[in-house]
């Protein structure tokens, strides 16, 4: 079957300046063969490698796109003429690029350099502007950045430091806390002159030293379920330094909210995970872990230790995907969760699905606004309290009694190196974790105090003493465990 | 420069009017004339397609590609080229303008900075996905 196709002016020159040729093909595909067959020259002009027609290539069946009728598939039927079109597109490009060769073009009308960035910014940020990928117009992306920091503590430092020097414009603080002794070991935006004042004003200091450029933004609050949203519209992203799980609930489900992509890191002992979650099409930490562990279950860094350096690597993790994310270069953390193991220096990688059935970033979500978390995550506001159900020894009344020659059995349910810096006269040592499978140590007719470092632990552990037959009457909780007694009782004895 | 074209100034007039009009959207359109000769003689506006992004992109629809290229060989022209305008942004092809086009035509893109026409210039492609060169526009 002869079909005539009409070649735009272009084309024509290889058909000796022919309007339209005739060729015999039963469809589409036939046809650019048969095209290219009669001059070859036309083949990488009209097709991508693999055979498919190239993006800027239209073919029109009488008056039809071929595309929309099955492509070179399409069948042709006898008195169908075909038409090459050449896509006609283009345009000036990105806005970003747009703005700032409009300042260069601006410039070299007026004959002198103006940049959108200023002499010392731009000596300042130099290695970036010749780093291919940044640039000028990278580095502008990251001057009008605006990024929400949760905590300004393990995570939050080197976050903040190096987002900071890289030159985001404006970095959001969150953080109600106080700069304390046992934060140097990690915290190292922190100093030592620090201690003692607001974490945010020690943070702020140390920001201005490192890039006066940049806008710091303080919110010296406890993030909650009523200020989160607020907050968090007023930012671009959100790096998550937090260390429990309600406020990382907390933070997943105020980002899939507002549709801010949260940059998550967490960290353990030796161990550490990053992700970047709430992105768009990407999974949120929900999706990932739909329910919180039962409370107690995995401790805090301040109850389980943490390697000073880590929160270091995973900070600067989550820096990194922050940047990227503010370029829009690379292959950003979603739906990925790297993990990082320091003893073994070994990088995991887990892919993440997108759950249908998550509540909140799911197709048919049941969490619409911010919930309570405390009570989602199982800490009751009774917890609080407990240790007042229970009965109590302060530290001062504890000596009086053993002073006196009372028979107390102490229990120190800390950890082993815990009691190794530091332990009660005569205490015996045993572990929270181990407790359960170590009843049989203990006589429950004698009279027991029970502690920890701070009187947490313990209070659990009368709990699972209570529960497994221990009369109450006979248990008692070091009042700010050992801490109280160390501060109170033995100034000698070191507090950590 | 490699190459010239010869236009009318009554062609550049309305390349620069109609930048103005579809400012700050580009506009953009077709030149008819005999691409041997290196000589445009009308101007056929087109219109943007790109509803999305139309104040730094332009398509002009196929369909009216295919009339144009129609009506062009009835009359005995051809289609020489192309105009579009880049608002607030120099009359320099941008890499999407270059991944886009097709050797054989001319590119002209006029420079409409706050809604006034300034820089007007034209350019051709040597090669597929190759660069651009520029060409000087010549007043018949």
């Amino acid at each position: 079957m002869s079909v005539k196709v009409f070649l735009p002016g272009p084309l024509r020159g290889l058909f000796e300046g022919a309007a339209s040729v005739e060729v015999e093909a039963t469809s589409v595909g036939e046809a650019i063969a048969a095209l290219v067959a009669r001059a070859p020259a036309l083949g990488p002009q009209l097709l991508a490698e693999g055979g498919a027609l190239r993006s800027y290539v239209n073919v029109y069946v009488n008056d039809d796109d071929v595309r929309g009728r099955g492509g070179l598939d399409a069948v042709l039927e006898p008195g169908d003429t075909l038409s090459i079109v050449p896509s006609i597109a283009g345009g000036a490009g990105d806005e970003e690029a747009a703005k700032i060769a409009a300042a260069q073009a601006a410039v070299r009308q007026a004959g002198r350099v103006e940049l959108p960035l200023s002499r010392e910014e731009v000596r300042r940020y130099s290695r970036h502007l010749i780093l291919p990928d940044v640039g000028l117009a990278g580095q502008v992306k990251l001057k009008n950045a605006r990024v929400l920091l949760i905590g300004v503590g393990g995570l939050g430092s080197p976050l903040a430091l190096y987002l900071a020097a890289a030159g985001v414009g404006t970095l959001g603080l969150v953080d109600a806390d106080v700069v304390d002794e046992t934060n140097l070991q990690r915290q190292v935006i922190h100093g030592t002159s620090d201690v003692g004042r607001p974490k945010l004003d020690s943070a702020a200091d140390r920001l201005r030293e490192i890039n006066p450029n940049v806008r710091v933004e303080k919110h010296e609050t406890m993030l909650s379920s009523a200020n989160a949203l607020e907050l968090f519209r007023q930012y671009d992203l959100v790096a998550d330094g937090t260390d429990n799980f309600p406020t990382r609930y907390l933070v997943n489900d105020a980002c899939v909210l507002t549709g801010k992509p949260n940059v998550y890191g967490s960290i353990f002992r030796f161990e550490g995970q990053a992700s970047v979650f709430a992105a768009k099409d990407g999974p949120c930490y929900r999706c990932l872990y739909p329910e919180p562990p039962p409370p107690g279950l995995v401790p805090s860094c301040a109850e389980g230790g943490v390697l000073g350096i880590l929160p270091g690597v995973i900070g600067l993790l989550q820096a990194t995907e922050v940047v990227k994310l503010i370029l829009g270069i690379g292959e950003p953390l979603v739906g990925r969760l790297l993990l990082f193991d320091a003893l073994a220096m070994s990088f995991r990688e887990l892919k993440l699905r997108k759950d249908p059935n998550c509540p909140v970033c799911g197709p048919n979500p049941t969490v619409r606004e911010l919930i309570d978390y405390q009570a989602f995550c199982g800490i009751r506001p009774e917890d609080d309290v407990l240790a007042g159900e229970q009965r109590t020894i302060s530290a001062r009344a504890l000596k009086t009694r053993l002073d006196a020659g009372e028979v107390i059995a102490i229990v120190d349910v800390r950890e082993p190196q815990e009691f190794e810096l530091c332990s009660l006269p005569g205490a015996r040592l045993i572990p929270l974790g181990e407790l359960p499978v170590r009843l049989s140590e203990l006589d429950s007719a004698c009279e027991f105090v029970i502690h920890c470092r701070t009187g947490k632990r313990s209070a659990q552990a009368i709990e699972l003493l209570a529960q497994s037959g221990f009369s109450r009457a006979r248990l008692l909780n070091l009042e700010g465990g050992i801490d109280a007694w160390a501060r109170d009782v033995d100034p000698a004895m070191p507090r950590y | 420069m490699s190459g010239a074209l010869r236009l009318p100034r009554s062609i550049l007039d309305a390349i620069r009017a109609h930048g103005r009009e579809t400012y700050p959207h580009e506009c953009c359109g077709f030149l008819l004339g005999a691409p041997q000769a290196g000589e445009a003689v009308e101007l056929l506006r087109a219109s943007n397609a790109r509803e999305d992004s139309p104040q730094n992109r332009y398509l002009i629809p196929p369909v009216e590609f295919v009339r144009a290229q129609r009506d062009a060989d009835q009359r005995g022209l051809d289609i020489v080229g192309f105009y579009h305008s880049h608002p607030d942004h120099p009359a320099r092809p941008s890499a999407f303008d270059r991944d886009h086009a097709w050797p054989g035509y001319a590119y002209l893109i006029a420079e409409v900075r706050g809604g006034e026409p300034l820089d007007l210039r034209g350019f051709r492609l040597e090669t597929v996905g190759g660069v651009f060169h520029e060409i000087s526009l010549e007043e018949a």
